[in-house]
């Protein structure tokens, strides 16, 4: 059945509801200064309201385990009178969180229209190809996952790639992006340097 | 114009506590808690101060519509830039944060409000974290917390981070957000006025909106009003980016055209180029072609013109631009950021998507075209938020200046701009 003869009906690819349940992982609790960290962002909000930490408490677990699991959102559901359910609810929501074990370096490529303009696409091409990996795959030695990411906002400086949610390279072209993964098999954080408040247009 | 909101931007030390109060930083708060806050709102009212954000709704008129008689009241700032094409915020928050601190404290003693929340979204994390450090600063200082600048006045403002959602940027969603929900729209009415953040009166305003406050403040209505066109005064950032040769944040009054903003501001074309269309407002709102940019870049004069003005994020394509690729791209964009509550949005943004990559595939057939327009036509207008709107506008707005496009795509069963030109851009896919 098909409402047009190339609009594949598959029930393997497409139109199957299936439920994905979040690895358990391994055991998990905040380390003391984290929890002491979110205590002080839970004295932000009312305090009947300590749902609107779930975001902050989220990127603590992500911090320290380096991604979600299920042992890490039982672990903070009772800390913000949440159950585990709703926590997967919010973390299964927002495109930051990872739910699967990453690289140890995320490269996160904008490939929305203004990035697109100035080649993105060439950029996250080139990447594939240095890595031998395809968009949302880990590499073999575990340490790069590349990812495609919508307008990160700064489009002026295009093309722009983000690394683990936080380290920005701008007006990356295919062969600044290989060098940047060789300064990171060579130089590891330190290569993280590429944000416009160090390299001007 | 001498530039009033990006005047410093370009000093290495601009964004430091010393250097904003040196130029004026705080002295437009220390005139308003002089004041009584129905008086600010009525000078913001009569300033005719419209929201940056994208809707340009008149700021004084959503304050004064704030429920005065329920306790507590907040202001929430929308700093989740993600509309593709904006990044005026971005430079806001990180060259000039200290106006919208003063901003938000300023509307928070207009509405009565004791805490403002800056929801920022969470890619910017290398400007929240100076954000914060500059915060902390201000609170020693005595410009935020108890008894600010020995005025008597209490306002806390919170940084809180967001987790990578564009429809974040929707105000009721934003408030779910904060809530600690997944960042869906609520249905209007309640408008946030009367119950937003925690069921509270809530005024939700953008970055770039607040940071206009100092200045209206200090300097008088009639001033704001007067620097641009009727009903659009005020300077205007406008963010430039895709062909152009300097791509970047400009500071003008909104009497400026669009043709001025591309070819003089930005440099024109690169490589000299021909133009081909121009995305005035952030990525929701339609095209304008070459011979539309004669126009005042405001609200009024764009939305004339059969577009809006938006966030002011420009989006510049030259002719080795293939239309349907663009509309492909963007499509992908909101089928991906659909937060799933409304069937027309979540169904129908993925349909235009998988249309257009038969098309752009070279897949498509004639009636695909005609399918686009007609799914465009059921999301628009018929969902909880105006992302369905924003969704369908790339489909439409594509087909409806650029068809031959489309048909020449389905006759030739190819892309049908030239391989060199293809290369600079995209890649050739197939469809899935």
């Amino acid at each position: 059945m098909s409402f047009h003869p190339l609009m594949v009906y598959d029930p393997d690819k497409f139109q199957k509801s299936e439920r994905v349940v979040v690895d358990e992982g391994p055991p998990f609790e905040l380390t003391p200064e984290r929890r002491a960290k979110l205590d002080e962002i839970l004295s932000k909000y009312p305090p009947d309201r300590k749902r609107s930490a779930v975001l902050a408490a989220l990127y603590l677990v992500q911090e320290q385990q380096g991604y979600l699991t299920g042992n890490g959102m039982k672990h903070i559901a009772p800390l913000l009178d949440l159950s585990p359910a709703e926590v997967e609810d919010v973390a299964t929501y927002y495109v930051m969180f990872f739910r699967e074990k990453v690289g140890r370096y995320v490269l996160q490529v904008c490939r929305t229209l203004s990035c697109a303009l100035m080649g993105a696409e060439r950029v996250t091409e080139a990447l594939s190809e240095k890595l031998g990996i395809g968009v949302g795959e880990t590499d073999a030695s575990g340490m790069f996952t590349l990812l495609e990411f919508e307008c990160l906002g700064a489009c002026d400086r295009a093309p722009v790639v983000m690394v683990n949610n936080e380290h920005w390279h701008e007006c990356v072209s295919p062969d600044s992006a290989g060098r940047l993964i060789d300064d990171l098999k060579s130089k590891g954080e330190a290569a993280l340097t590429g944000c416009h408040l160090e390299v001007e247009r | 114009m001498e530039p009033i909101l990006t005047r410093y931007i370009k000093e290495p030390n601009s964004y430091t506590l010393d250097f904003s109060v040196k130029h004026g930083a705080y002295e437009g708060l220390k005139k308003a808690l002089a004041m009584q806050p129905n008086d600010i709102i009525e000078v913001v009212k009569a300033s005719g101060l419209r929201g940056r954000g994208g809707a340009g709704f008149p700021t004084g008129l959503k304050w004064q519509f704030v429920d005065k008689k329920t306790e507590p009241r907040y202001i929430c700032c929308n700093a989740d830039e993600s509309e593709p094409g904006t990044f005026k915020d971005h430079v806001l928050m990180e060259r000039n944060p200290h106006s919208l601190f003063e901003g938000c404290l300023i509307g928070c003693y207009a509405i009565g409000a004791k805490v403002a929340y800056i929801y920022i979204r969470g890619e910017f994390y290398h400007v929240q974290k100076v954000m914060e450090a500059e915060l902390e600063k201000a609170y020693a200082a005595g410009y935020v917390g108890r008894n600010i600048m020995g005025s008597g006045f209490d306002c806390d403002i919170v940084i809180h981070r967001g987790a990578g959602a564009y429809e974040a940027g929707e105000e009721t969603a934003l408030i779910e957000s904060l809530e600690g929900k997944r960042a869906q729209p609520r249905i209007k009415p309640p408008f946030p006025a009367i119950a937003g953040l925690y069921n509270k009166p809530t005024a939700v305003n953008n970055v770039e909106t607040l940071c206009n406050l100092p200045p209206i403040v200090l300097n008088g209505a009639e001033w704001f009003a007067s620097l641009g066109p009727e009903k659009n005064g005020g300077p205007k950032l406008y963010c430039i980016s895709g062909h152009v040769k300097k791509p970047g944040v400009y500071e003008a009054p909104m009497k400026i055209t669009l043709r001025e903003l591309i070819y003089e501001r930005a440099g024109g074309i690169r490589d000299n180029r021909r133009l081909k269309a121009v995305i005035p407002g952030g990525s929701s709102v339609p095209i304008l072609l070459d011979h539309q940019l004669d126009i005042p870049a405001s609200f009024d004069d764009v939305q004339k013109a059969g577009s809006m003005l938006g966030s002011a994020g420009i989006i510049v394509m030259d002719e080795t631009t293939c239309m349907v690729w663009a509309a492909r791209n963007l499509l992908y964009f909101y089928k991906h950021e659909s937060c799933g509550k409304c069937t027309p949005c979540r169904e129908g943004g993925d349909w235009l998507y998988k249309i257009l990559t038969r098309i752009d595939a070279g897949e498509g057939s004639m009636r695909d075209i005609d399918l686009l327009v007609s799914i465009g036509g059921n999301i628009a207008g018929k969902t909880l938020c105006a992302f369905g709107d924003a969704a369908a506008t790339p489909a439409l707005t594509t087909v409806q200046h650029f068809r031959e496009e489309f048909e020449a795509h389905v006759r030739e069963g190819r892309c049908t701009v030239p391989a060199d030109w293809r290369a600079a851009n995209r890649v050739v896919s197939h469809a899935h």
